[in-house]
């Protein structure tokens, strides 16, 4: 683990519990997703984010208006945690005309380009080129903005990682590439696709700056993005972070991930970013134990309301198909 | 007429520079495209005019040069990828397949991807299997791409500043057995994207080619035109989509319909025309349409099979002879 030089700036207690209320949406979100996915009211595949979201809510509570952020098929967290609306994000999963792509992309592509979420990205390490692209437009246009990319570990194998962290490098593109690391790529453990432990240190071949930091504890999270962020900002070039956390489920629906050893899981589950963080609100005063687990509720209650409704949103117009193949 | 006499090259560094004057955000990036003026001269002086920020050297990454394009025409800029050979698309096939062409879509229409990409492409000059391809036809069966093969400077130079205004993904196909081809340019002209061009006027039979395969055919036409055949030669200049207005409008007229290809026949553009004109205007016809196309192998490298490999001047002669006896 590394220690940022910088820390974020401190937050109110209204903003840490904002944050916490942002994970405690995500992860009723996604307890939505599976729930509706076993109703077979889902299409296709989902990839689930239980057990990552102080990954995507401590990393997006750094980026700015201005900012741009990609992810992956595995994005519903992260799509959550950069603003976008949850019904319009839901709708999408659920191929609703009113859903963020009209019902065009679904659960693995969801995207709200307003808010600066380029996209949710189905190939894997598709969107870390793309994201160089966004941040050479920050440096064209003469902005302080970066772009930051979510990938999984599994993405450090894959052609465009290397493009592009060596774009990044050579352009010092205020690019953050944020790997989590939740030790599964699809199916196979980490260890048996990848030859070094420590996934940061592939950054050195770009002469790149690196973090590797607690997925699971928000703060520490935001800290490292926030140093990697400075960094791009003053136009000293690109970060690659190493975020280790763990996929509380598996790969996709079809997958009961009974490849994980014994008592992984447990011992996981014991270090959830939840948790972790209600003892974080817990010991700075700003929220007791009732208080916590009453917002538990509330927001469970809250995502549960708002699928009911989409549920009802209409279907796509049948001719909407043909449109925005071409301007 | 003002136009200037210029090669097919000149052409395309004219194009490009006149669009970097014209808008602030067009901007290129490709392998030795700034200080050493491309490996085709093509975009020759425009380093030392524009600067490396919109001269920009890539490193050898395909796949980072596609998708920084798309990055930045999502975050305002109109960016011109060179991907140098046209067989390197290969390399980078997933970003342009996956996720440029289809972006728009995806998001339901959430951005314009103003982004072009130029490649170099076609045989004739020895180059071999991984480096003569046309390429084109790997894109047919991408919906959301339009794809442009100009075989004139007049064309290559109107194509591309078409597909630097145009807000969709566009792939300039610049043939490099074309590139000392001399022409008349105008400055500031114009070719649409998507419309074909009649090149010569004829009654007898409709043959539509692109690139070498026009120049060649246009010599064909001019010998059978000594035997009392007029060939109505088309070039299509945007293979998608296709101009199927003009060139079923031809067909009606002549009633005969040759393609000439340099590509081989499977999935080809050529194969697509005829499937078009069978399907929706198989009364126009008075005899089986014929595809004239390379041969179904890779690229042979020697120069007689090479030669071979391509439809020679003598094969479509003998092609059109054909279909005309039909």
């Amino acid at each position: 683990m590394s220690t940022p030089e910088l820390a974020a700036p401190e937050l109110a207690p209204s903003d840490l519990l904002g944050l916490h209320r942002r994970m405690l949406e995500i992860r009723a979100f996604e307890d939505e997703v599976q729930r509706l996915f076993l109703q077979n009211v889902v299409r296709g595949s989902t990839h689930l984010y239980q057990g990552q979201e102080a990954v995507a809510v401590g990393a997006c509570s750094v980026l700015r208006a201005g900012d741009t952020m990609t992810c992956t098929y595995r994005g519903h967290g992260a799509v959550l945690a950069k603003g976008a609306p949850a019904d319009r994000s839901l709708g999408e999963i659920l191929g609703k005309a009113d859903g963020l792509c009209g019902g065009k992309g679904g659960s693995m592509h969801l995207t709200d380009v307003a808010r600066g979420i380029l996209g949710s990205f189905a190939i894997v390490g598709a969107n870390l080129p793309v994201t160089c692209g966004a941040a050479l437009s920050a440096r064209y246009k003469g902005t302080d903005a970066v772009s930051l990319a979510f990938f999984g570990d599994g993405a450090t194998n894959i052609g465009t990682f290397h493009e592009a962290l060596n774009l990044a490098a050579i352009w010092r593109l205020p690019a953050i590439f944020v790997c989590e690391n939740n030790l599964y790529g699809e199916y196979s453990p980490i260890a048996s696709t990848t030859p070094i432990e420590r996934l940061a240190d592939r950054a050195t071949s770009y002469a790149m700056a690196s973090a590797q930091v607690d997925g699971n504890d928000l703060l520490a999270v935001r800290d490292t993005v926030w140093e990697a962020a400075e960094r791009g900002r003053a136009g000293e070039g690109p970060t690659l972070i190493e975020a280790l956390t763990y996929r509380q489920r598996g790969h996709s629906r079809t997958d009961p991930a009974a490849y994980r050893p014994n008592g992984e899981l447990e011992r996981w589950l014991e270090r959830d970013p939840i948790v972790l963080f209600e003892r974080v609100l817990g010991e700075r005063g700003v929220a007791t134990r009732d208080e916590l687990a009453a917002l538990r509720g509330e927001v469970e209650q809250e995502i549960r309301a708002m699928s009911e409704r989409v549920r009802a949103w209409p279907d796509p117009d049948l001719e909407s198909r043909f449109e925005d193949v071409l301007v | 007429m003002s136009g200037i006499p210029l090669t097919y090259r000149e052409a395309v560094a004219l194009a490009l520079a006149d669009e970097m004057e014209a808008d602030p955000d067009v901007f290129c990036l490709g392998e030795d495209i700034g200080a050493a003026g491309g490996v085709f001269k093509t975009t020759v002086g425009l380093f030392e005019r524009f600067g490396p920020d919109r001269v920009r050297d890539t490193p050898i990454s395909e796949q980072a040069i596609v998708g920084a394009a798309l990055g930045a025409a999502l975050t305002g800029l109109r960016p011109v990828a060179e991907l140098m050979f046209a067989d390197f698309a290969g390399v980078g096939f997933d970003q342009i397949a996956n996720q440029l062409a289809k972006y728009r879509y995806m998001s339901g229409g959430q951005a314009t991807v103003p982004v072009t990409i130029r490649m170099a492409c076609g045989a004739g000059l020895g180059f071999a299997a991984q480096h003569s391809q046309t390429a084109e036809n790997w894109f047919l069966n991408v919906p959301g791409l339009i794809v442009c093969v100009p075989a004139t400077p007049a064309d290559v130079y109107g194509l591309l500043r078409s597909a630097i205004r145009e807000d969709n993904p566009v792939i300039v196909l610049e043939h490099k057995a074309l590139y000392a081809e001399k022409g008349e340019v105008e400055p500031g002209g114009m070719v649409s994207l998507g419309v074909a061009e009649i090149v010569r006027e004829g009654s007898a039979i409709t043959v539509v080619a692109a690139q070498q395969m026009r120049h060649r055919s246009l010599a064909a036409a001019d010998r059978l035109s000594e035997e009392g055949v007029q060939i109505e030669v088309i070039d299509p200049r945007t293979v998608s989509p296709l101009d199927m207005e003009t060139i079923v409008a031809s067909v009606r007229k002549t009633g005969r319909l040759v393609c000439v290809q340099e590509s081989p026949a499977a999935g080809s553009w050529g194969a697509t025309v005829i499937a078009w004109v069978v399907q929706h205007a198989f009364d126009a016809l008075d005899a089986p349409p014929a595809l004239i196309a390379s041969d179904d192998t890779p690229i042979p490298y020697a120069g007689p099979l090479e030669d071979l490999w391509m439809p020679t001047e003598e094969r479509i002669v003998e092609g059109i002879r054909r279909a005309a006896a039909h």
